[in-house]
């Protein structure tokens, strides 16, 4: 979230898309209603299927699933050409002004530069004209230059219209109409609206993009950066945010530096492969200027003495991908053979799918699994799961007792970015033990061997810091500390990653995190939130800035210069983000350098961060687009209304095309059906299969299934239908219901179907029942394809049948 | 009836005065302040330990109450929502309500547990001949997939056959933990929950 859960009170419109937070997040929910009833907020919901969130909203919206780009292109071109854009903002604060190269274009659903045989974008004609006498990005402040990224937007917009909307979503064209006109009042600067979106926007070939939209049209309407704005990402475990903050991903280091590349020696030529480069003479630029810093720190943190200046603070140490290696990449490999071993720690590859046949195939082709768990998964049982000859899996497989989260301290962090440090309350259960204690141990073992037997390139397990009292035991609170970093010349915490050094002088695991753990103690332990408001929340925003801490630097509202007009003063005085008192800004922690007079001629723009110093409109970070686009799902029953030769995203990785396999997409003649997954509120994924009260609440899988379509078929709620896809099928119970029902998509009705994801063949409904959930894994059916960008799976778009068992 | 706020409604009950005089879902707390009715709730002496739900990411603070038994074990009494926090105020959801179910669960794994290649079932073993097996294989794999130069000549120091994929209930200290143990073993293959 730019924002957090407290936030969304201040909102005046709250768009919903690609999320349920009434079931999926109810406490978070409470400040949506909040905003509904102290402050006469309007909610709208846009989903496929009528949740309780569609219950207490102003207006409800059925839109086919993953057409959402459509639903904000709409809304962008809504507010584009009838001028209720903020236009202050929008001149000041976006890369409206900045004008594009020549060369630039798009065309029957390709922008400029495709590669059909490679299937990718040569990006080269997504930049900036240069200005000859700068050096930087030529701007024209009255936006009317035909290549300004203003022009070129309204051009590519216009094709948005509702017509086309309705054609694409499915929304009715009056319905779409009547929100067009609620989301265009929100440019006004006394007016805010937030967008609040999950994983229904990102489990999509098009989810980087589908975001992308929503946060172009909050620039538009100058609503990034502003109390009760902003773009919020609901997130789905209990510290998924701390834990993509820290880097368990592929792409990058922690706080989002970039992994390096192969042919990068140096880590000059790391920083200016992939540090943002400044655009405009007035942009800071902080994160370009800075990232060598934040790097040197990193390594300095990892490698000790081991890192210096003569050996590039051992650069070469880091591991360089060759290629994609993200989630589907793993089982890919492992598909190919090339993969040996996996270590899953509380998380199942077999449930999460996509394609969860193929996923359970590709685990049967590893050397070794080792699954790290207080309890038992599909991952850790599927070599003897239902209908598997558990002589035939090969995988030599390790279960690892784990403890629980309240078996250890450390912090989790939320939605909001807020940093919560939690207690110890139990000591670890019989032989649990911790999983950072587990992997020191191992870590230590195979360092061990290297020692006595050698082995390839030790140099980097020899070297790793350990500067724990048991460095097979560390405590997470001896992490913490080494998170935030510090001043090696003083042995000083360090209090703020403006003070890093590119030197060697300065450590920092994580460079979002310093300032969270100082000399004075852990900032993450403080609890002054509301049995005292006055005291604990002096601005009287929410901020609570003593509950807690949130990266960067306790700031509440990330991009929060933005909330404030040219001269330093609120968009909307009674709900301040910070503000200009003459010598320094006050409110929340400033996204900004706390003394700089906005006036001055020298003023940095406000997003500080970007290379442009403004919001990007347009961008050429993403591999599929400057400007989001509609593609249909890869497997979809309509063409694209808008170019139906390029209808799916042309740049999405086929894995399976790509690796020889044979095709696994349905078509719809086969499948005729839409499919979307989900959560109920009385499951988390998949653990909570062991918790019994939650299995008493939701004892059995089932689909969602329209009353048209389940009258055709003589299906009744409780009946036990099959539903398949291409690439597997479940057996449950059918909910017969109207939540769902047709819709008319490119002129043809289209059904949609919903299937909760929480089954499988481990669990207390799985012990109870004949076929020990044999075909209960939501997952079986969705493809085995993601975003082009992130590679995030498609779960939430797919083609099935359906027939009565 | 005068309006108790949750807060001082817990303060009676932690101070072992507390109501138990239930009409419908509330307490007359008026009754049992006037009465001082002797009774012991369930958390009196307890220690109360702060917590978050382990389940999505809003966040909520949970108040967790132990009691050291006599034969030195801890007993989970307890587990609520934190009336302080400006997350949740309090509440909880119906995950969130169960979670000392999830915390105490006789379905946890008791040991480690090795299933060798083509056996058909699990076999109890120690934690040292896990971690030295893994260990062993961890450096069998990584060996047999470390390319320190690829074919460009550039030096590029990775383990291509080893992927290591979790960390969304760790706590952020044990996420950032595995990412340094990981990259040092000179891992690309690694993930988390976060696009799935």
């Amino acid at each position: 979230m730019t924002n957090h859960w407290r936030d969304i009170r201040h909102a005046d419109l709250i768009l919903i898309n690609g999320a349920n937070p009434a079931e999926a997040h109810p406490v978070g929910f409470q400040w949506f209603m909040r905003a509904k009833l102290d402050r006469g907020a309007k909610l709208i919901h846009a989903d496929p299927r009528f949740t309780r969130t569609s219950a207490v909203a102003d207006m409800y919206l059925r839109i086919r699933t993953g057409s959402d780009v459509a639903y904000f292109g709409g809304l962008i071109n809504h507010v584009l050409q009838n001028n209720l854009f903020h236009d202050e903002y929008v001149r000041n604060y976006t890369n409206a002004s900045f004008v594009v190269k020549d060369g630039y274009g798009f065309n029957d659903g390709l922008f400029s530069g495709y590669d059909p045989d490679k299937r990718t974008y040569n990006i080269a004609t997504w930049a900036y004209e240069s200005n000859a006498r700068t050096g930087y990005a030529s701007r024209d402040l009255t936006l009317q230059h035909p290549r300004s990224v203003f022009q070129l937007m309204k051009a590519h917009y216009s094709r948005y219209t509702p017509e086309v909307v309705s054609s694409i979503t499915g929304i009715p064209v009056d319905d779409f109409k009547k929100v067009a006109d609620l989301v265009g009042q929100m440019g006004k600067p006394d007016k805010v609206m937030t967008i609040v979106y999950a994983v229904g926007l990102t489990h999509h070939t098009t989810g980087g993009q589908l975001i992308r939209s929503g946060a172009v049209l909050q620039l538009l309407l100058g609503n990034m950066g502003r109390p009760g704005g902003g773009m919020n990402a609901e997130r789905g475990h209990a510290n998924i945010q701390g834990n993509t903050d820290h880097a368990i991903s592929w792409e990058i280091l922690p706080g989002y530096l970039r992994i390096p590349a192969p042919g990068q020696k140096t880590i000059a030529d790391y920083v200016a492969a992939s540090a943002p480069k400044k655009s405009d003479p007035h942009s800071w630029n902080f994160f370009g200027t800075n990232y060598s810093k934040f790097m040197v720190s990193t390594l300095k943190a990892w490698y000790g003495d081991a890192a210096n200046k003569d050996n590039e603070f051992a650069f070469n140490f880091v591991p360089k991908p060759a290629q994609n290696s993200s989630w589907m990449s793993i089982y890919d490999q492992a598909l190919k053979g090339k993969m040996e071993g996996l270590i899953l720690s509380g998380m199942t590859a077999a449930s999460i799918g996509p394609d969860s046949n193929q996923v359970r195939q590709a685990l049967g082709n590893l050397k070794w699994l080792v699954v790290m768990d207080p309890l038992p998964t599909t991952s850790s049982e599927f070599w003897h799961a239902p209908g598997v000859d558990a002589s035939q899996v090969k995988t030599e497989v390790f279960m690892l007792p784990t403890t629980h989260w309240i078996e250890k301290d450390g912090s989790f962090v939320n939605s909001g970015r807020w940093s919560q440090w939690k207690d110890q309350v139990l000591p670890p259960e019989g032989q649990a033990r911790h999983d950072h204690w587990i992997l020191a141990d191992l870590f230590q073992r195979v360092k061990k061997l290297y020692q006595s037997q050698g082995g390839k390139f030790p140099d980097p397990i020899n070297s790793l810091t350990f500067a724990y009292k048991d460095p097979a035991k560390p405590e997470l609170d001896e992490i913490a500390r080494e998170i935030n970093g510090k001043d090696l010349s003083t042995g000083k915490q360090m209090t703020s990653f403006a003070n890093l050094k590119d030197d060697g002088t300065t450590t920092t695991g994580d460079w979002i995190y310093t300032g969270s753990y100082l000399d004075t103690g852990n900032l993450m332990k403080r609890r002054q939130g509301i049995q005292d408001p006055k005291a604990n929340d002096p601005t009287g925003m929410g901020f609570y800035p003593n509950w807690a801490w949130s990266w960067p630097l306790n700031r509440r509202v990330m991009y929060n210069r933005a909330s404030a007009d040219l001269d330093g003063k609120p968009w909307d005085p009674a709900r301040p983000g910070i503000a200009w008192d003459g010598s320094k800004w006050v409110g929340d922690v400033p996204d900004y350098p706390a003394t700089m007079n906005p006036r001055d001629p020298n003023a940095y723009l406000p997003f500080i961060m970007n290379g442009e110093g403004v919001g990007r409109l347009f961008s050429n970070g993403m591999v599929d687009g400057p400007f989001p686009e509609h593609y249909e799902p890869v497997e979809s029953p309509v063409a694209n209304p808008l170019h139906p030769n390029n209808s799916a995203s042309p740049v999405a990785f086929l894995y399976d095309k790509a690796a020889g396999r044979p095709n696994r997409f349905g078509t719809p003649q086969e499948f005729p059906y839409i499919a979307t997954s989900y959560r109920l509120t009385e499951h988390e994924h998949y653990v909570t299969q062991h918790v019994p009260h939650l299995v008493q609440l939701q004892p059995k899988p089932f689909v969602e299934i329209p009353y048209e379509l389940a009258s055709q078929k003589g299906i009744k709620s409780g009946d036990q239908v099959r539903v398949s896809s291409k690439r597997g099928k479940v057996e449950v119970l059918a909910l017969v219901t109207k939540r769902l029902g047709p819709m008319t998509v490119a002129g043809q009705k289209v059904y949609q179907i919903g299937i909760p994801i929480h089954w499988g063949y481990v669990g207390v409904s799985a012990d109870s029942d004949p076929s020990h959930g044999r075909y209960w894994l939501a997952n079986a059916l969705t493809p085995f394809v993601g975003d082009a960008n992130a590679r995030t799976p498609e779960f939430k778009a797919f083609l099935v049948n359906l027939e009565k068992m | 009836m005068p309006t108790v706020t949750r807060r001082e409604f817990l303060k009676v009950g932690v101070a072992g005065a507390g109501a138990v005089a239930a009409t419908g879902l509330g307490f007359d707390i008026a009754v049992a302040e006037s009465t001082r009715v002797k009774q012991n709730l369930r958390i009196a002496g307890a220690k109360e330990l702060h917590s978050i739900c382990p389940y999505c990411a809003v966040g909520c603070s949970l108040v967790a109450y132990t009691r050291q038994k006599s034969n030195g074990t801890t007993e989970l009494l307890q587990i609520e929502g934190d009336p302080d926090s400006p997350v949740n105020e309090g509440r909880l959801c119906p995950k969130g309500a169960t979670a000392m179910q999830l915390a105490i669960s006789p379905r946890r794994v008791e040991s480690p547990q090795y299933r060798a290649s083509g056996a058909t079932g699990w076999k109890s073993v120690s934690w040292d001949f896990v971690l030295d097996k893994i260990a062993n294989n961890v450096k069998a794999s990584r060996d047999a997939s470390f390319i320190t130069t690829d074919g460009n000549g550039s030096t590029v120091n990775r383990c291509e056959g080893i992927a290591f994929a979790g960390g969304a209930a760790f706590s952020s200290e044990e996420g950032y933990f595995a990412t340094k143990l990981m990259r040092g073993l000179g891992l690309v293959h690694l993930e988390q929950q976060a696009r799935v």
